[in-house]
């Protein structure tokens, strides 16, 4: 059996008296599309920050491709990267030089063909001499993609990748992320907030309140174990804990 | 079109390689910075100029007023322009992590693959890179207006210089540390902290002035040690080799100390969750 790209264990983070992330456990196959949920302060951004090494667990194990990160994280972090709205490029460099710049930092070969590569799957082209300061929150996006794919990562974690969005914009980044995933056999973790896109994207969601997972499944399964019309529905019963939110 | 799988840098250049290139690469981010910029490039030069102006006017009024001072003129501005090789060492590499800061690019950087020493190794470059720059405005402007030149320290400038810059990185790595365990709120240490170093650098004058108690601060210090060193050769002509010595081993004993509190504040800050949420 193909070993998963990703698999949490019991996962705890404690910062002073709030406990953000509460023996979490999951496991993520190579090459799926899954799917984060929960509403602010769910502890999904931690669980990611702490699949980075940005934020260090209280307990608990992280592996990565069958490798434990907390041991061989810079390893692991080559073929991994990541995306957030949190998170920003320098402003005054272009984009050019940014996508340079992390190139160079993944180690990735034939930077300059990489780069015009992405350029053009991304649309990118006309503002590789722009300052990202000066780009549009969809183009920063654009950006910031780029950057998340410079070194082809085999584990993509995406926090959030269509906030701030016009449909429009939101529904090209969803195609195209998609069609990446499929040509690549990448395994894509993402946070989000929008259930269309969850439902669209991923093969399985797991649910998230107050740092603890409550259910997990694919969209289908849980629409139907919570006898709903949709995963918005199913969001809003485990996040408000309404009557009746354990599924069936 | 499809693309050839791209292999992890590691495997594919060996460690020593793929860490040269990262270090390289985040040298490349600032220099991309730098040179965009001149607003950037004047400050580095506008400081040690201004001081350079003013204190060769000290100098040209001292010298015909102490006999100490006339003894070797060039003693003040020598002090001057090695005195910001100090400031802009240490300025020059905390404010380089800060722009990291301001910028939230912080969050990236620690989840590539891009070691926390790394990271120091790329900043003490950029600012030997800022420090020569800046030094250099200073040091020609030194010869035009007042025809001295810092070079005629000779050989001894080299020990100088680099003592004086590794105490330098070594103070604005612990302001660096910080800054990320308590936030930018920390980072006005960047502008001031090595000030309270120059009274008992004895830039100006020697050791021996000193209270007996400052006077084992002072002999504590590399900045002292070599500033010691520099009235030595100005003065007398001699290079004590001793002074040279204890600068170095006390430089060493510092940046391991600084490196050390580095990584306890960059350990402290994932700990808290700091450093996906620092910026402005």
């Amino acid at each position: 059996m193909e070993q998963d790209a990703l698999e949490i264990d019991n996962l705890c983070k404690r910062f002073g008296a709030v406990q953000a992330v509460d023996g979490l456990s999951f496991a993520v196959p190579r090459g799926e599309i899954m799917a984060l949920l929960g509403g602010n302060g769910a502890g999904k951004t931690t669980t990611m920050a702490m699949m980075l090494g940005l934020v260090l667990p209280s307990s608990g194990t992280i592996r990565v491709f069958g490798e434990d990160f907390a041991r061989h994280r810079y390893r692991l972090l080559e073929r991994m990267n990541f995306s957030s709205p949190y998170v920003d490029l320098p402003h005054r460099l272009t984009v050019r030089e940014n996508l340079t710049v992390y190139a160079r930092i993944y180690g990735v070969a034939r930077v300059r063909e990489r780069i015009q590569s992405l350029a053009e799957e991304l649309d990118l082209g006309e503002f590789l001499k722009r300052p990202v300061g000066k780009l549009s929150a969809g183009q920063r996006t654009r950006v910031a993609l780029a950057k998340a794919l410079i070194n082809d990562p085999d584990l993509l974690l995406l926090d959030e990748p269509t906030a701030s969005l016009d449909p429009d914009s939101a529904d090209w980044v969803r195609g195209y992320l998609e069609s990446w995933r499929a040509k690549s056999g990448a395994t894509i973790l993402l946070a989000s907030h929008n259930m269309a896109e969850v439902e669209r994207m991923c093969g399985n969601v797991v649910m998230l309140r107050e740092g603890g997972m409550v259910d997990r499944g694919s969209p289908k399964d849980l629409i139907a174990r919570y006898g709903r019309e949709s995963l918005e529905e199913v969001f809003l019963d485990i996040a408000r804990e309404r009557k009746g939110a354990t599924a069936e | 079109m499809s693309m050839a799988p791209i292999l992890p840098a590691e495997a594919r250049r060996g460690p020593v390689r793929a860490s040269a290139g990262r270090i390289a690469a985040i040298a490349l981010r600032h220099v991309y910075l730098l040179r965009t910029s001149w607003p950037r490039i004047l400050e580095l030069m506008y400081w040690p100029t201004v001081q350079m102006i003013l204190w060769g006017l000290v100098t040209m009024f001292l010298l015909t007023n102490s006999s100490w001072i006339a003894q070797a003129s060039g003693v003040l501005l020598a002090g001057v322009i090695l005195w910001d090789v100090l400031f802009r060492g240490q300025l020059g590499l905390s404010l380089v992590f800060l722009e990291e800061m301001w910028s939230r690019n912080l969050g990236h950087l620690f989840s590539s693959p891009l070691r926390p020493w790394e990271l120091i190794a790329a900043l003490m470059m950029i600012s030997l890179l800022r420090t020569l720059i800046g030094m250099g405005g200073a040091v020609g402007f030194a010869y035009l207006l007042y025809h001295f030149s810092i070079f005629e320290l000779g050989l001894p400038l080299i020990a100088f210089f680099f003592n004086l810059i590794f105490m330098g990185w070594a103070v604005g790595l612990v302001v660096c540390g910080l800054v990320l365990r308590f936030g930018l709120g920390a980072e006005s240490l960047a502008w001031f902290i090595i000030f309270a170093f120059a009274p008992v650098s004895c830039i100006y004058y020697p050791m021996d002035i000193l209270p007996e108690w400052l006077k084992y601060v002072a002999a504590a210090l590399p900045s002292a040690l070599v500033f010691e060193g520099m009235r030595a050769v100005l003065f007398d002509g001699v290079f004590r080799h001793d002074l040279l010595w204890r600068a170095l081993g006390l430089n060493a004993l510092y940046m391991a100390l600084a490196i050390a509190a580095f990584m306890a504040f960059f350990r402290a800050a994932r700990n808290r969750g700091l450093l996906h949420q620092i910026g402005e």
